[in-house]
This record gives C-alpha cells, structure tokens and sequence, in this order.
C-alpha cells in the first residue's frame, strides 16, 4: 500500500519549467530528496534503475564467493567469508528497501532480475576458480566498488545516500578483509604467492571495467551529475582506484598486469598519478550484454533459489493469513 | 583426566562443524533474502562454537593439533559427530526442522553444563544458551509456519520427519568417553535430557499440526564415526584446500 502510494504520488507531478527549476534549485542547495517529496519522472526512473541495479549486483554477488564458503581454509576464513557474503546480501535488502520507497515493490525488482530484464555488475559474471580469488575480489571489486559508493553517500535522494553510509562501512572492511587474504597468500609458499598472482591477473581488468565505459561514451554521467546522484564521472573514479590499488600490489610484490602502467606526473591536477594501457572494451560490452562466462550461471542459480523456495513463501503467506483470522 | 575430556569435545565440536558447514551450504540460495541473511547467522554461530571447542580440545590433545588440524585435518572415520549434522539439505523444511531438533537439545544440555567444573565448558554453554533461544525460536516458527502453511509445505514437514526424526536419538547417547566426564562433573547425562526434548518436539508438532512420529528404528554410528554416505562428500569438500596444500598458512 505504501508504495502505490508513492506511485499516485509520482503520476501527479506535473513537469513546468518552473516545477524543474524549483527542484534543480533544491538539488543545488544540497538538500536532500525524501519520498514523498515530488521528483521528476526522469528523476525517479533513474534512481530506480540505479538503485535496483546496485541491489542485484549485491544479491548476484553472493554467488561467486559463496562458491568458496564451503571450501574455505581454516575455521576463521570461513566464519569471515560467511559473514562477508551475508553482509552483501543484507546490502541487497537495504538498497532494495530503498528503491521500494520510489513506488516499486521487491517482488517487482526480483521478477526483472530472474527475466533477465535488469542489469547487475557485469564483474560477478565472471568464475572464481581458485581461493586466492577470495581476496582478489575483496581487495579489488571491493575496492572499486567502495570508490563508486563513497560519493553516494552524499547522493541527492535521502533513503539511498543513507543506506549507502552503512553498506560503505562494511565494504570498507570486506576490502581489508580481501587484502589480508591476499597479503597472506602472497607471503606463503610459491604456489600460494602464484595462486595470488594469476587471481590478480584475471581480476585487475575487469576491476576497473568495473567503473564503466569511459566520458567520452558514457550516455547517463551527464544528468546525473546535475542531479547529485552521481558525484565523479567514471574516468575520475577509475583513476582513484588506480592511484590506490597499485602501491597496495607493489606492497605485498604483485605484479600488476599492465606493461604499459606508468606514472604520470600530469594526472590528477599534477599532483600525478598511474596512467593504465588500453582496456579492452569489447569484452566489457560483450560481459554487459550477457556473453559473461557464468552469466547464464548466476541467472540460473537465483532462478533456482528462487523457483524452489516458492513453496516456502506460499505456506509463509497461507499461514499469516489463517493466523490474522 | 585429559584424553576423555579431548574426545568428547571433540564430540560437540564436530557437531557444531558439521551441522554449521550444512547451514553455510545456503548462503546465497535461500528461499527469501531474510533467509539468506538468517542461515549463515545460524551457521556462524554454531562455527562460533565450535572454534571454541577445537580450541578447547587442542589444549588437551595428546598430538598437539591445532584448532584448524582437527577441524580440517582427520579422515572420515576420525569424525565423531552424530550422523543427524550430516544429513543433507533436501529443501528448507529439512534445514528447518533439523535445527529444531538440534536446538532443542542443545538449549538443554548447555543449560546443564553452565557449573560444569570444567571452566571453558561452562564459559561457551552460558553463551551458547543466549545464541540457541532464537535458534530455537527461529527453526520451530517455521516449523509451524510449515507445518500448518499449505498442503504442499506441510507434505514436505512429513517427508523431512520421516527422513530424519530416525537421526534424533543419538543426540541422547552417552559414548564411553562422555559417560566419564558425567562421572568428573564436566558435562550433562545426555540421556536423561530425552523425555523433556520429547515433550518440546510434541508441543511445536502440535501448533504445528504434524504428527509425533513413532520410529521403530533409530539410526546411530556418528560418535563412533560410522557416517552416512554424504558425510565423506561434505569432508572432501571442506577440505579441499588443506589437503590441495598440506601445512601451509592461510
């Protein structure tokens, strides 16, 4: 009822110049967006995809590391790496919770995912094979994920920018988490410190395909910045990553695979910085559009969780409702 | 004193590893999203126990093993846990009602071993008994839920029952090391804690209208480490890394 509420609420808007400029206005004087509060459509649309997006990504996210749950190493990586995995999905219930309070409900969002509809992190369609992906991924998809949320933080629409305090927290300490793994492979034998080198060498690509096409070819930076959703454009962010994550691989002697990777006096304002060889686009398109290797995998994995777990909410509904009588 | 005291810890730990490693099996592919944050919640805290009993054990084995070598170190055979931890995740209702069955013990017998004269025992039961009250609150809602939800979950309740309510009296054997720490004042007379586990199983049944079952046969062998079938899959599984790469740190 709640959020057909907010739908009503949404059809009412009516879009004068001076509704939008009133609300640039607002968005410009920092304050915060609530859910009652009228937004323009366009507005609304792009939180929910947004949004619902980031929330997919954090539920399809439990697969790829849950992989290893079972197969952790000792009692305390697998008591972290459970606790990790259970962290992404109480993500996925906040941001999923937020999205709701812009007039779409859960059941919504899912039935998108399962079709095949909606988008997630094109990274977790790629297989984590060995343990040493483990701490690749809390290290680097971690970390390139904490750079694109950090700004969020301050996004313009109060329920995400709140939920995104907490999840940032959290991710920050999956990051840590990840590089201790990987501090701690690379300080063992050769075949753990080869094991960490060939994780890095499959995931440092696609970590910083992770931000997205470049300026020149991204199609939603531009409004969303005017809207303060968005806060750096995915060049900046990328760069961040990069300035960051290559000392931490020098640290624990990581080889980051990129011949071309230099230092670049000019970047960031000339205070310098790490500029990357070319990234190889026409895999990202090929992952985002599906053609990732466990695409199909992950899609199928939530179908089943889902399609089995059907009988279980049914009785849970059933049973409330002979309960209310 | 200390060689019965290590083997029936050992006894619980596995337990609670076992059973634990079935919940963590979940993650990601629970049947709501709540679930998908309540199960490992489960898992966590029975590994939390069981680190705490491996690490008790250590201190008290003769091979000097450490809290990670027992957990992940011994062969089949050499795991005593009772054949019920093991018993795969068929559906929901399974993990649900094996947790009941487990908790419902497990909140006894901690409740027992609170002025265990063993220290570290009487230290993790006082913990132990806070965690397991919403395991128990957790696993028998759904129980009821399940049980008297639609014709098709509470079928499912049946068959879960019939398949493992044959696994439940184990819980309340005594093998030869445990009846001499009853003797020292260290742990709980396991058997006398049945006819109350009875009574709190039929009261859940009850609500949720599912039949206390009648079993002629109990199954048994765990302590003795005459496993299922699946229990040598579940170990080869959590083992993996550790016999890939003997002795290395991670």
């Amino acid at each position: 009822m709640y959020t057909q509420g907010l739908l009503d609420h949404s059809e009412e808007t009516e879009e004068t110049p001076e509704f939008l400029a009133a609300f640039q206005k607002r968005i410009d004087q920092e304050e915060k967006i609530e859910p009652h509060d009228p937004m323009p459509r366009a507005y609304r649309k792009t939180l929910i995809r947004q949004i619902s997006q980031h929330a997919h990504s954090e539920i399809v996210g439990m697969l790829p590391e849950g992989n290893w749950i079972t197969r952790a190493p000792t009692l305390k990586r697998k008591a972290v790496l459970l606790a990790k995995v259970q962290d992404e999905g109480g993500h996925g219930l906040y941001l999923y919770a937020a999205a709701e309070t812009l007039g779409i409900s859960r059941l919504e969002m899912t039935e998108q995912l399962l079709k095949g509809e909606a988008k997630y992190s094109s990274i977790f369609n790629y297989p984590t094979l060995t343990w040493a992906d483990i701490g690749a991924i809390g290290w680097l998809v971690d970390g390139a994920a904490i750079m694109n949320q950090i700004p969020l933080c301050r996004c313009s629409y109060g329920p995400y920018a709140r939920a995104m305090i907490k999840i940032c927290k959290e991710e920050s300490f999956h990051q840590r988490q990840g590089y201790e793994v990987m501090m701690t492979l690379a300080e063992g034998s050769k075949e753990q410190r080869d094991m960490a080198q060939d994780a890095l060498n499959r995931w440092w690509w696609p970590s910083l395909m992770m931000f997205g096409p470049p300026d020149t070819e991204s199609s939603n930076t531009d409004q969303s910045m005017k809207w303060k959703i968005k806060r750096f454009t995915n060049d900046q962010l990328r760069q961040k990553f990069l300035d960051a994550a290559i000392p931490q691989a020098k640290r624990i002697n990581l080889t980051i695979p990129d011949k071309n990777l230099k230092w670049n006096k000019k970047l960031n304002n000339g205070r310098g910085g790490y500029s990357h060889g070319p990234i190889d686009w026409e895999e990202f398109w090929r992952v985002v559009k599906g053609g990732g290797p466990m695409a199909r995998d992950r899609l199928r994995a939530r179908k089943k969780a889902w399609d089995g777990g059907k009988w279980v909410r049914d009785a849970a509904t059933a049973y409330a409702r002979k309960v209310k009588r | 004193m200390s060689d019965h005291l290590f083997s029936s810890i050992l006894e619980l730990a596995d337990d609670h590893l076992i059973l634990g490693h079935r919940l963590s099996e979940w993650c990601g592919h629970a049947p709501t999203l709540e679930e998908d944050l309540s199960l490992p919640n489960l898992g966590l805290d029975l590994l939390g126990v069981a680190t705490s009993l491996y690490s008790f054990a250590s201190k008290l084995d003769s091979k000097c093993r450490s809290d990670d070598q027992l957990a992940f170190g011994r062969l089949e055979r050499e795991y005593k846990s009772c054949l019920l931890m093991e018993k795969p995740n068929e559906h929901f209702g399974y993990t649900m009602l094996k947790q009941l069955y487990f908790s419902t013990f497990m909140e006894m017998f901690w409740e027992n071993s609170l002025h265990s004269k063993y220290e570290d025992i009487a230290a993790v039961a006082s913990k132990s008994v806070k965690e397991i009250a919403y395991h128990i609150r957790h696993s028998g809602e759904w129980v009821i839920r399940l049980g008297d939800g639609t014709k098709e979950s509470r079928n499912k309740m049946l068959e879960a029952i019939y398949e493992l309510h044959p696994y439940t009296d184990e819980l309340f054997h005594m093998s030869k090391c445990s009846k001499q720490c009853l003797r020292d004042g260290y742990l709980p007379d396991r058997s006398k804690l049945r006819s109350s586990w009875i009574t709190r199983i039929e009261s859940i049944f009850e609500e949720a209208t599912l039949p206390f079952p009648t079993i002629s046969y109990f199954h048994a062998g765990g302590r003795d480490g005459i496993h299922t079938e699946s229990m040598g899959h579940l170990i080869s599984e959590m083992q993996y890394l550790q016999r890939a790469y003997p002795g290395q740190k991670w």
